[in-house]
């Protein structure tokens, strides 16, 4: 399978998420550049962390309207599979392609630590692999990741299951203790209405593997592969 | 024609900057202080030299780029 890996200016964690791709899932991460047009011959998007654009303005703004965000909108629109991590999140939600937006961390300070996020729908591509209700521990380096949406999106948000992961307790409970950055409901991650764009603030890329003290993050690209897989064979049965 | 925008978050979303800054007035020595809130300004040179024609432009800018109308609110002036 082909992941492309957008890289805007600014964007940092571009080669972790194109190491665990290529070393530890063994398939091909192709770079994708931002003023690209083309995503053809790709299987799924991945939108990086980062600093794109510096976060000037606002931290996606200027991002969301580089080249190739026409690409990564129609691949979406045509359901194709979209995970924004971070930044790459932050840019989803400037770019209209999740519900909401991004407010300061209700502490001020840039969070940079290991955190515990509970899976809340097991029933998407990109968590296909998880149990509901698992817990995973995923570290988190941002200074905007308070999510925020009003109180129509939000119980839409609930009610369709489109919180994919929620800030939790190493036990796995919801509770305001959890919350590291003041998010609306503690939430770490949504997916859209159709469920093929996924955006979380934790950063599954950098525990991917054993080698690092802590392999959690690799499910979430495992159930991506395994999704893809799955569907190709649809296809090709079909 | 020079635009100068001020671009404000929509009342009712926290603004922990504006909170911070509150609080540092009032270790300063400040009293009767009431709610801080912070904000951006932009000064945006326009060729236009038409009102109409620069409002409408500012208006599609604020809309568009400059302000996140999810969170954000926005007002201008033009001059010259």
């Amino acid at each position: 399978m082909n992941f492309g890996v957008i890289v805007f200016p600014g964007s940092n964690c571009d080669h972790d998420c194109i190491h665990v791709i290529s070393s530890v899932l063994g398939q091909k991460a192709i770079p994708v550049w931002h003023k690209e047009t083309s995503l053809s011959g790709l299987d799924a998007i991945i939108l990086p962390g980062g600093f794109s654009y510096g976060d000037y303005l606002r931290t996606g703004a200027i991002a969301r309207f580089s080249p190739v965000m026409g690409a990564v909108k129609t691949f979406a629109s045509e359901g194709g599979m979209v995970l924004g991590i971070c930044n790459g999140f932050q840019i989803l939600l400037e770019a209209g392609l999740l519900p909401g937006a991004m407010l300061r961390n209700k502490s001020l300070s840039f969070i940079c630590k290991d955190v515990h996020i509970k899976v809340e729908n097991a029933a998407t591509p990109f968590t296909g692999l998880c149990e509901s209700g698992q817990v995973l521990k995923i570290p988190i380096a941002h200074a905007e990741g308070n999510y925020y949406t009003d109180p129509v999106t939000l119980a839409a948000l609930q009610a369709n299951a489109q919180i994919i992961f929620r800030y939790c307790t190493p036990e796995g409970k919801v509770t305001p203790e959890a919350n590291p950055n003041g998010s609306l409901d503690n939430i770490a991650g949504i997916r859209n209405a159709e469920g093929n764009v996924l955006g979380l603030m934790p950063h599954p890329e950098r525990c991917a593997e054993e080698v690092l003290g802590n392999d959690d993050g690799r499910v979430i690209f495992l159930s991506m592969l395994d999704a893809l897989k799955k569907a190709k064979l649809k296809a090709v049965v079909a | 024609m020079k635009a100068k925008i001020h671009i404000t978050l929509k009342s009712g979303i926290l603004d922990p900057q504006g909170k911070a800054i509150e609080h540092a007035l009032g270790t300063l020595g400040f009293k009767n202080v009431g709610n801080v809130r912070m904000g951006k300004y932009l000064e945006v040179e326009l060729q236009e030299t038409t009102q109409d024609k620069a409002e409408a432009e500012v208006k599609a800018m604020c809309e568009k780029l400059l302000a996140n109308t999810i969170i954000e609110e926005y007002r201008y002036e033009l001059a010259g």
